[in-house]
């Protein structure tokens, strides 16, 4: 009997895809990563492939690097593979047209993901493969994670046979990550799918010295044509190859597919043809429609390239009048979407039926993972029967723009009977989604029922919301939608009660449990009235138990997963109680014991404690609470974010039609300040008498949610009873005579980065500092209202302030605030300072990454306004164009200054020369230069006033760009050592004036930590999890060989002065400037709270010198542009390393294999110290530096 | 004829009293066999902690799941690695391997911090061989509430349990202060003890005056720490059969006949070891032997408390507490 596993496609195709190939190339992108991801660790553990060798697995620069070693390695005469999505296949494009021009077999497994147009969406449809049909590769569509798995072998082995290449696709995370039971193969398998003969032919047209030819040519208009078409056969074969190697798979497996697979009435009138995922959901209709003595059919589609024409016609009944194509993807502009247009041109083509030829209608649907339900299906066969119909509709949207939409009424489903369902709302950290992956394989892995998993997550790092989708049948589960009405709902937070609509989800007569810390006497007080009504209205069966208290008490800290799991098996009457609680513990015991058997033991315990403490609520009869659920954002929010923004925040954004949405993809900015998330349980609370004033807790604030003001005294005048102040003294009281430093106590996240980095300490007691972390609760009333007050405290003069000292840049309104980035992160505080020092007069060009999902991922967006509405103007264009798309701003800046001088030359008569030339020599260097020329400018326009004409009307648009604009290019280091660097290279050759701050956490953060050439030596990433064995790049003395490009090193919390100085430096700079940012993060495995003080230990080991080199200094001061701002290095770095989990990890689990590295990091420090002194000392010119200035 | 030095301790046959107490020295086997080679006669393995199997194991478990699961983009952010070598089983295979590699006795020592797991890790030191089990207890009492007896009784139980548990002679390193060391260790005889190991020295943390803060302060015991020991072990010694070892200041060869004089079947070197290396253990031995044969002792045994309470000329010098001037006596008693 074949083996079962409970797998998310990902892994199901990554099996197979590992086991058939010799070399895989990989590089990291959602929601393709966990197959590069997997293949390294199974590579790294010596796991074999179906030949007996462990695959060759390297992590390329790109997605477009991947290909060139794809390509290569397929020449050469490997089995090669790659996994990809989005903008990632789109960087493949050129690659796969050649692969497919040479006739090379390779299979590329794609998780179809959206590609960015008006938004980056993460999400699935087919837009990028959809992209990539031109290729010449064959297109193989899985619908679900069983067909990843046996579809993937397919792929492999019909490339093999058919020379074509072959991208296999499944719908990204709807597939990708849906865990579901399935039926494994194994290498014997594999083996004998994969055509012996065939490997050795492709071996035989591999290039090798001892049968050279010649591959890539040059073709000239003689030739070219005909061989192109030279090709035609191959593509006429591949159809009955992959059938056959679908029948061959039959044969062993039992499980038979078919190009296009018809379900259905045998004389059915209406059809839908789909592909992908969705499939599910019209087949489910379709059984119930049959039920009901309706004449429909589902067309799935497998192989959509080349398009079986033949095979299509005959599969659909001959009955057939009217056919609805579903397309997950929009061609804007075209006919219909490319399925459409296929099965309007295979009809047309191949309808040879006596009655006539059906009528053809498109539908787009699921774009971005929009949910595609079976209440959806049923409204596209009804829209069939009509009389008139919409030739192109959408389907999952109200389009109140075209009219294109469908209406459809999620009422009109019920999930059959035999599905048992349940769904789990909880927070990223409290292990929920991985409790529930855990119930789907106990109850796949260890019973005759089938499961299915499906998690969905906010977009925050910090506080992600997770709601979990399980479902448990006798029968196989294709339900790729999520659970609508479930007969079990948890609620795995007790807060979500008050935020987020819980119950909604909840059937008639469920189950309901919560984790409260109030008892079962006294939980129902506590909730709001729309939940007491819901449980009277729907009759659920109300369970509480004390998860957290639970979890403190066996050990677990915030740990509620088992507890819950526990509960949950107790209840929702899946498996015999005693059976359950039994594999649970089986599970426990195999999950946690690699990890320690103190682990298994707290588990063990946490289970027969959760048994224990398992309490039912005896439901009152009336809903009488004064609690009320808390509104998505206050009534004081502009009209855009309560009628748009709210509905996202309060998770309804699927209600919003398509005249609500920016036709363009543009949105407001200061938009996070009106999603109040109140995620901390703890909130730093300051303490006047003991602050020295430093400014380093609202420099570190990763979130702006620390704020210091200097203020006259007499403003106080108003302020709330105990509004706390310090009287200014000295020199500072000419900024001010008050200072307040204020929590935003409903956006701090409660990281306690602000009290580690804090110097002052009470003299009597010495754990009480300035500033010092206590339970929100007590504070959060009066905190809100001294919160208030203070935002309405005048802002200080910006010309009187000393903004680059960490104390006067501190004084400064930040505008970029409350980001959705993991508490205490590393990579904020410098975008913040960077806000406070130029926020009013910058734009920043943002690569793909961490910075630009807390950035930029809707509802909101941290970067704001100041009371001006200047504020930083922010976009993404994509990950690996960061640099190029920064200085095309800069160009264009320029450009407009340009063209704004010469307007204002030609009208010096009518100004003034004199005028003109101090708007035009001014340079705004400084805080003080810039104001004025604000002033000038505003002069300008009132001297302007009254003046008509062509060239007045264009001055007036253009004359904001004479004053500076401060261009930033930000991004991380996967951005700028990797995917980016040849475009951020050329940046820097440019002598534009560019700012490039590089928010360097040493690994690919955003996509989980995978290893780029900036993680350092001996540290273990994804894709490096035997530790990194080569050193990191040193892209700061790359850019020094340049000599024209100013260059620094900072770690803001080991030398926050230095980095202060660095960003004015960097900004002033006529030229290109580029930061080097040292930023913690979660994936170094580090106690985030000190993250700032663990900075300083870097710094000391040498792991992180910090340094400025400015070109201006080699000109004009003493020949020395290169200052090393750290001391030679007084630490070993194993030392410090070892405090991060990333370093630790390997000298636990690989001690000798770490002790080499580590030695070897070691020497690079070593190696670098040494080269970076002597560079102290070199004297350099710069003849560039007139230049930049005259262009600057 | 020569100086006999064999002694026995906890029921071991030693071929000498100088034995290797727990300290970084005796954590590889390669320093180990450094050891028996300059003549240690016994070592005492590094304190196997069960706080920090449970902290090690909890920290792997935080961290492969504090950030895990709660992104789309990310299932985690480490890579699940095959072993993370958290539980005691690193230190079972330094038994095993010493055990294999010496031929000197190999006593494991433990550190527990609950019940259970005081004879949960006994029990799998017994089964990795070790030749004894030396007990590292270590509770320090912080509340005004908790009495002298409670802290003893909490001893007794668990020494107690262990002997249950486990057939391994058992010793136990207590601390200097108890109301009264002599009520202790009977109580502890009475359990079951074999051996008593005088004293532990307990590290006391420093202040840091830059950061306001207590640091962890290491330091090397010195010859005059002994004498706490040796009056101990005097008085001791003559009314207990169980092993005593004086730990905690034998540096010098006079360190070594002291205590033995005094009652001490073996004495436990750290410090001396940690600042001069193995070659000290040679040292003392030669220095022992040379004082034996010169003073013409027959063998260790014979002069092992020859110094105690009982047998000592001067008893009431060794129970003095504090300073006085000696007490003359003018008539005959």
């Amino acid at each position: 009997m074949a083996s079962l596993a409970t797998v998310d496609g990902n892994e199901a195709a990554g099996r197979i895809a590992y086991a058939a190939s010799e070399v895989i190339a990989i590089y990291p992108i959602t929601p393709a990563s966990p197959m590069g991801e997997l293949s390294d660790t199974w590579a790294c553990a010596g796991r074999e492939n179906a030949f007996g060798l462990v695959p060759e697995v390297i992590e390329m620069q790109s997605e477009g690097g991947a290909a060139g070693a794809l390509h290569g390695a397929l020449q050469g005469g490997a089995l090669a593979t790659t996994f990809t999505a989005s903008q990632g296949l789109l960087l493949m494009l050129p690659n796969m047209f050649k692969i497919a021009g040479e006739l090379t077999p390779a299979v590329i497994h794609v998780a179809a993901r959206s590609i960015a147009t008006h938004a980056l969406s993460i999400f699935g449809d087919h837009s990028d493969v959809m992209a990539a049909r031109a290729t010449g590769f064959a297109m193989l569509a899985s619908a679900c994670p069983q067909e990843c798995q046996d579809l993937a072998l397919v792929s492999h082995a019909a490339t093999l046979r058919s020379r074509v290449p072959f991208m296999h696709f499944f719908d990204g995370f709807r597939t990708s990550h849906e865990i579901n039971k399935i039926e494994l193969v194994d290498n014997e398998i594999i083996r004998q799918m994969l055509n012996q003969q065939a490997i050795i032919d492709h071996r035989r047209r591999s290039l090798d010295p001892d049968h050279p030819v010649l591959r890539g040519t040059a073709q000239n208009p003689d030739v070219f044509f005909q061989a192109r078409e030279a090709i035609n056969p191959f593509y006429q074969a591949v159809p009955q190859i992959v059938q056959e190697e679908m029948d061959r798979l039959a044969q062993i497996t039992g499980r038979q597919y078919r190009l296009v697979e018809y379900s259905g009435h045998p004389r059915a009138r209406r059809v839908v043809v789909v592909m992908g995922s969705a499939c599910g959901a019209v087949q489910e209709v379709v059984e119930k429609l049959l039920e009901e003595g309706e004449e429909v059919g589902c067309l799935q589609i497998r192989l959509f390239r080349p398009f079986a024409v033949e095979q299509f016609v005959n599969a659909l009944p001959e009955s057939v009048e009217s056919i609805a194509v579903l397309d997950r993807t929009k061609e804007p502009g075209a006919v219909g979407e490319p399925l459409y247009q296929d099965v309007v041109a295979a009809i047309h083509e191949g309808w040879s039926q006596a009655r006539p030829a059906p009528r053809i209608i498109g539908g787009r649907y699921g774009l971005s993972s929009k949910e595609f339900t079976p209440a959806m299906v049923k409204s596209i066969f009804r829209h069939l029967q009509q009389t008139e119909q919409k030739r192109h509709f959408t389907i999952g949207i109200y389009d109140d723009v075209s009219s294109t939409s469908l209406p459809w009424d999620e009422d009109d489903w019920r999930e059959p009977e035999h599905v048992k369902s349940a769904v789990f709302y909880g927070l990223g950290s409290d292990g929920t989604v991985g409790a529930n992956k855990n119930s789907v394989k106990i109850v796949g892995e260890e019973t005759d029922l089938h499961a299915q998993g499906y998690f969905v997550y906010d977009s925050k790092k910090a506080g992600a919301v997770t709601v979990s989708h399980l479902r448990f049948s006798p029968r196989p589960v294709h339900s790729a939608y999520l659970v609508r009405k479930a007969g079990f709902v948890a609620c795995h937070q007790f807060e979500f009660m008050h935020k987020l609509p819980v119950l909604d989800v909840a059937a008639q007569g469920a189950t309901f449990l919560l984790n409260s810390p109030h008892s079962a006497n006294q939980v129902w007080d506590r909730l709001t009235l729309d939940v007491q009504q819901t449980i009277i209205e729907k009759k659920l069966d109300f369970y509480v138990v004390d998860a957290h208290r639970i979890a403190r008490e066996v050990g677990l800290g915030g740990r509620i997963n088992t507890i819950m799991q526990t509960c949950f098996f107790a209840l929702a009457n899946i498996l015999p109680r005693d059976e359950a609680i039994q594999r649970i513990k089986d599970t426990i015991a195999h999950t946690y014991s690699k990890r320690g058997q103190s682990i298994v033991d707290r588990n063990f315990a946490a289970v027969e404690a959760a048994l224990d403490h398992l309490q039912k609520v005896e439901v009152p009869q009336l809903a009488n609470s004064q609690l009320h659920r808390q509104p998505a954002v206050s009534q004081q929010a502009p009209d855009f974010v309560q009628r748009v923004t709210g509905m996202m925040i309060a998770g309804k954004g699927d209600l919003l039609p398509v005249s609500a949405l920016p036709v363009d993809g543009t949105f407001p900015t200061g938009t996070a300040k009106y999603e109040k998330r109140n995620i901390a349980q703890q909130i730093p609370i300051w303490d006047a008498d003991i602050c020295i004033e430093c400014g380093l807790c609202a420099l570190v604030c990763p979130h702006a949610a620390i704020r210091s003001k200097r203020y006259p005294v007499e403003a106080l005048a108003v302020a709330p009873n105990a509004f706390p102040r310090r009287q200014a003294n000295g020199k500072s009281a000419e900024l001010g005579s008050a200072l307040t430093i204020q929590v935003a106590p409903e956006d701090c996240t409660g990281c306690g980065v602000c009290v580690d980095v804090c110097p002052a300490k009470s003299k009597s007691i010495a754990k009480h500092k300035a500033i010092n972390m206590q339970a929100k609760q007590e504070h959060l009333e009066q905190q809100k209202t001294q919160f208030d007050f203070f935002l309405g405290l005048p802002e200080v003069d910006r010309t009187s302030v000393t903004t680059n000292t960490v104390k006067g840049s501190q004084l400064l309104l930040p505008v970029f605030e409350y980001s959705g980035a993991c508490a205490g992160c590393g990579e904020t505080p410098y975008l913040k300072l960077l806000s406070q020092l130029f926020g009013d007069r910058a734009l920043v060009a943002n690569a793909t990454g961490c910075s630009s999902i807390f950035g930029g991922n809707l509802p909101t967006t941290p970067w704001s306004v100041d009371a001006h509405g200047r504020g930083p103007a922010w976009a993404n264009s994509l990950f690996e164009d960061n640099a190029e798309f920064g200085l095309g701003l800069r160009l264009a800046l320029d450009v407009k200054r340009d063209r704004a001088v010469q307007l204002l030359r030609s009208m010096s008569d009518q100004v003034g020369a004199e005028r003109v030339e101090s708007i035009v020599g001014s340079q705004q260097y400084s805080e003080l230069d810039y104001q004025q020329q604000r002033q000038r400018l505003d002069e300008l326009v009132q001297v302007l006033a009254g003046a008509e004409g062509a060239d007045v009307e264009q001055l007036r648009r253009l004359l904001n760009n004479l004053a500076r604009r401060s261009l930033w290019i930000v991004g991380g280091d996967g951005w700028a050592y990797d995917i980016g660097y040849g475009g951020l290279d050329h940046v820097l050759a440019s002598e534009r004036d560019v700012n490039i701050l590089v928010l360097d956490t040493g690994v690919y953060s955003n996509t989980g930590g995978q290893a780029s050439k900036a993680t350092p030596r001996a540290a273990t990433a994804k894709f490096a999890s035997q530790g990194k064995g080569i050193h990191r790049k040193d892209l700061g003395m790359m850019a020094v060989s340049y000599g024209h490009v100013y260059v620094a090193q900072v770690a803001i919390g080991a030398n926050p002065a230095q980095c202060v100085r660095a960003f004015h430096e960097a900004e002033s700079f006529p030229g290109p400037s580029l930061i080097l940012a040292y930023s913690q993060c979660i994936a170094h495995g580090i106690d985030m709270t000190t993250g700032m003080s663990h900075q300083k230990d870097l710094v000391k080991s040498g792991f992180w010198p910090l340094y400025r080199y400015d070109p201006r200094k080699a000109e004009f001061e003493d020949h020395h542009p290169f200052h090393l701002d750290s001391h030679r290095p007084s630490i070993p770095f194993r030392e410090v390393a070892l405090k991060e989990a990333r370093f630790a990890m390997l000298a636990r689990t690989k001690p000798q294999v770490a002790d080499r590295l580590l030695e070897l990091a070691q020497s690079d420090i070593d190696d670098n110290w040494h080269y970076y002194e002597q560079l102290a000392d070199i004297e350099r010119g710069c003849a560039d530096l007139e230049t930049m200035r005259a262009n600057g | 004829m020569s100086f006999d030095m064999e002694t026995q301790y906890l029921g071991l046959q030693l071929r000498n009293p100088v034995t290797v107490a727990a300290c970084p020295l005796s954590g590889e086997v390669a320093k180990l066999l450094e050891l028996q080679a300059a003549g240690a006669a016994a070592v005492v393995l590094p304190s196997l902690f069960e706080e920090q199997i449970e902290h090690d194991e909890l920290e792997v478990a935080r961290m492969l799941d504090l950030w895990a699961l709660s992104s789309p983009e990310s299932p985690g952010y480490f890579p699940e690695l095959d072993n993370y070598n958290t539980g005691p089983e690193e230190y079972l295979d330094l038994i095993r391997e010493a055990k294999q590699s010496l031929e000197i006795p190999v006593i494991a020592s433990l550190n527990g911090c609950s019940p259970g797991g005081w004879v949960k890790y006994a029990g799998l030191i017994e089964r990795a061989e070790a030749d004894a089990l030396e007990l590292n207890i270590y509770h320090l009492p912080t509340r005004c509430s908790e009495s002298g007896a409670e802290v003893e009784q909490r001893y007794c139980e668990l020494v107690g349990s262990i002997k249950q548990n486990v057939d391994l002679p058992v010793s136990v390193k207590i601390g200097p202060y108890f109301s009264s060391i002599p009520g202790m260790a009977g109580k502890l005889a009475a359990t079951g003890a074999d051996g008593l190991v005088c004293f532990n020295r307990f590290l006391a943390p420093d202040v840091d005056l830059q950061n306001l803060n207590y640091e962890p302060a290491l330091e090397f015991s010195t010859s005059s720490e002994l004498r706490h020991a040796l009056r101990w072990i005097a008085i001791l010694r003559d009314q207990l059969e169980l092993s005593l070892a004086a730990n905690g200041g034998v540096h010098t060869s006079a360190d070594l006949i002291k205590a033995l004089l005094a009652g001490a079947d073996v004495v436990a070197l750290a410090s001396a070891l940690l600042q001069h290396g193995p070659h000290r253990i040679a040292e003392l031995i030669q220095g022992l032997n040379a004082w034996g044969e010169e003073h013409e002792y027959e063998s260790v045994q014979q002069m092992r408390g020859s110094l105690s309470l009982n047998r000592c000329p001067n008893p009431d010098d060794l129970k003095r507490a504090n300073y006085m001037r000696a007490l003359v006596s003018h008539t005959p008693k």
